[in-house]
């Protein structure tokens, strides 16, 4: 798409078909209002932070609908979208940011991994995971999602380096939104873009829109389509703009012009799809279009109602959860330290 | 076969050939054991603890691996959450640095992180210590960074058959495993038939039984231990000697039971003293033993200084004539000897 939403071909990508274009902006509408509902409980101090992702949400969606059910999603901390798109329960998304857990959801059930706060460092996790499946006969590639910043770390070098040479079908989706919480993309990198950076390692990189979900989903399906056929892994710069602070206790203010972020606001992926959809009638004629864009607004009203339902509640994690899961079996002397809490908790 | 031909001895093993044959043993009984890091395959790894696993197994077992210790265990967390169980070799105890984020922000914590739902049996294997002449970096003794971390189960073999039978334990075993390995060690040979079951590797032993004082040890330290011991035998000293082994999670019961009975502690480690993991040790037998004490619980550990140059080392390591000094200073005068104000 352009900026404005019109269709543009591209000879080595195909574009999402109608449905698929639907599912895109669906998920991006439902992703939006996410962000905004979880950004109003870190206010209301019903959540510990929240980064959001606003802005973001085309190369989310973009990136994670173009996986194959028995793929594995590696996402950071700024990936909450990705995760309810792939189908993990919003509340439990969220389990992290409300400070009940580390990480909410069984990362088995969706093949999603936790969301990784230390920059990086889960990219190499995905060469392994993908490794394995590939000795046990499986085909099953993963997206390691991680930002502009993360392509600094000493660990992306190494996944990039160890998934090219083990041949690995990862794609490793850079979402580029130009800030490193304050630090601007120039003091990152003096390449002439991040998905240069690939050409070192021996594998391919693409540069897309990442405000257009279109071509991110054509380009992260041809990379891993790529990617599985024994092509290798490779990076995918998705270009995009972190439109909200870094989190809730950011002060952007400090450090960037509002007639930048007004920019790329008038480059809203939402927009974008929204208009492409109503052009080419993809979702039936004016007053059919107008339905189900409703009915996919009303989908994400009832995402926000139960994240507000299930973070309103005033159920407190067990204590004792602490000492369960720390080794396969409780140890001596953490046995010791779970029975002096309890005792502690029974004279208060 | 270690079964020495024409008698009914079992054969002299080295703490390497034991680790070699665990190693064996495990890639050769569990189709998901991957044995992979840096030099481990056709050379069999620099102290050839690999040695000829990578031509009976081939490149699918055992493998080389690009030379980054990060991406090495990164890749192993990766596997573990698919199944499998990796055994990586980080080449020196210093060269493993790199590697800490990965195992103390995710190796050690991703079963909790997940209440339980992914656990990462993966066994990270360090040569670690000194005491063979090498040049810096490659003589550390890292197990307290480790130790500090909960999620870890930090292990060290102080003999062969321990070396083989906790290798095996560990690869087995559903928790994370930092396997540390006493270097200076890898060529002492023990009379062993492998292989073998020693106890559950999270059970310190009694190695040697007395009566006047617990000498408490691991690892490399084991050996220099049972040594100071013997020496002290013949001048009627009887001192006991209590291996660890699993250094976290510490399991103090048999430590707390030789303290109480001998009245007397010395705790010996090849790393510096200063907020070492001696300090554990002395802290919690003092807590559980007070009343049992008759002096105060003393440590022998390297000096406080970056690990010296071969030529130097031998200042900085404890041995059998360092410790049995620190016996001497327990107090059996009554007289006070150490601490105090000024």
């Amino acid at each position: 798409m352009d900026r404005h939403g019109r269709r543009v071909e591209h000879p080595l990508f195909t574009a999402p078909d109608p449905a698929r274009l639907a599912d895109l902006h669906r998920a991006m509408v439902i992703g939006r209002r996410f962000n905004q509902q979880a950004g109003t409980l870190a206010r209301q101090g019903r959540l510990a932070v929240y980064p959001s992702s606003t802005g973001q949400e085309a190369a989310q969606v973009g990136g994670v609908l173009a996986l194959s059910e028995q793929d594995w999603l590696f996402p950071s901390y700024r990936d909450s979208v990705a995760l309810i798109t792939r189908g993990v329960d919003p509340a439990q998304v969220l389990t992290l940011f409300r400070g009940d857990w580390h990480s909410g959801y069984d990362p088995r059930r969706h093949r999603c991994a936790p969301q990784c706060t230390p920059l990086a460092t889960n990219a190499s996790h995905a060469v392994g995971l993908t490794y394995a499946a590939r000795r046990k006969g499986h085909d099953v590639a993963a997206l390691a999602l991680m930002g502009d910043g993360a392509t600094s770390e000493g660990d992306a070098h190494e996944a990039y380096n160890f998934a090219a040479v083990w041949n690995t079908p990862v794609v490793f989706l850079v979402q580029n939104n130009h800030w490193a919480i304050s630090v601007p993309l120039r003091r990152q990198t003096a390449a002439p873009t991040l998905a240069h950076k690939a050409i070192g390692y021996g594998m391919r990189g693409y540069h897309v829109d990442g405000n257009d979900a279109a071509a991110v989903h054509a380009v992260v399906s041809r990379a891993l389509a790529e990617a599985r056929a024994g092509g290798g892994p490779a990076i995918v710069e998705a270009v995009t703009y972190r439109v909200d602070p870094h989190t809730n206790s950011d002060a952007p203010q400090r450090y960037r012009d509002e007639s930048e972020v007004a920019y790329w606001v008038e480059r809203d992926p939402l927009l974008r799809t929204e208009a492409l959809l109503r052009a080419e009638g993809v979702l039936g004629d004016a007053e059919e279009t107008d339905r189900v864009l409703a009915s996919f607004g009303a989908d994400a009203e009832r995402v926000a109602a139960l994240v507000r339902e299930r973070m309103a509640g005033e159920d407190a994690p067990d204590p004792d959860s602490l000492f369960t899961d720390v080794y396969s079996t409780v140890p001596p002397l953490l046995d010791r330290q779970r029975r002096e809490l309890a005792a502690e908790l029974r004279e208060v | 076969m270690t079964r020495a031909p024409g008698g009914d001895a079992p054969a002299e093993v080295s703490m390497g050939a034991a680790l070699n044959r665990a190693l064996r043993d495990a890639v050769a009984g569990d189709p998901d054991v991957v044995v992979y890091g840096e030099d481990v395959g056709p050379l069999g790894g620099v102290f050839r603890v690999t040695d000829g696993l990578h031509g009976e197994f081939g490149d699918e077992r055992v493998f080389d691996s690009p030379l980054a210790e990060s991406g090495i265990v990164g890749t192993a967390i990766g596997m573990a959450m698919y199944g499998l169980r990796p055994v990586v070799e980080m080449q020196f105890d210093a060269f493993a640095y790199p590697a800490f984020e990965q195992v103390v922000s995710h190796l050690a914590k991703t079963r909790n992180r997940t209440r339980g739902a992914v656990p990462l049996p993966v066994v990270v294997r360090v040569p670690y210590g000194g005491g063979i002449g090498g040049v810096e970096h490659h003589s550390d003794s890292s197990e307290a960074y480790y130790t500090h971390t909960p999620g870890l189960r930090v292990v060290t073999p102080g003999t062969p058959a321990d070396a083989y039978s906790m290798l095996r334990e560990a690869i087995a075993c559903d928790d994370p495993v930092v396997f540390l390995e006493p270097k200076r060690r890898y060529w002492s040979k023990e009379a062993v038939e492998l292989p073998v079951r020693t106890e559950p590797m999270d059970r310190p032993v009694v190695r040697r039984q007395g009566t006047d004082v617990t000498l408490v040890a691991y690892g490399p330290m084991v050996e220099t231990a049972l040594e100071a011991a013997g020496a002290a035998a013949g001048e009627g000293r009887s001192i006991e000697v209590v291996d660890l082994r699993q250094l976290a999670p510490l399991d103090d019961s048999v430590l707390v039971e030789s303290v109480c009975r001998t009245g007397r502690a010395v705790v010996v480690h090849e790393a510096s003293v200063f907020g070492g993991y001696g300090a554990e040790v002395a802290a919690r037998v003092t807590e559980r033993c007070f009343h049992y004490l008759e002096a105060p619980v003393l440590r022998v550990g390297g000096l406080d200084v970056p690990y010296p140059p071969p030529r130097l080392e031998g200042y900085h390591l404890p041995d059998a004539e360092r410790i049995l000094a620190a016996v001497d200073r327990l107090q059996w005068e009554s007289e006070w000897v150490e601490g105090g104000p000024g």
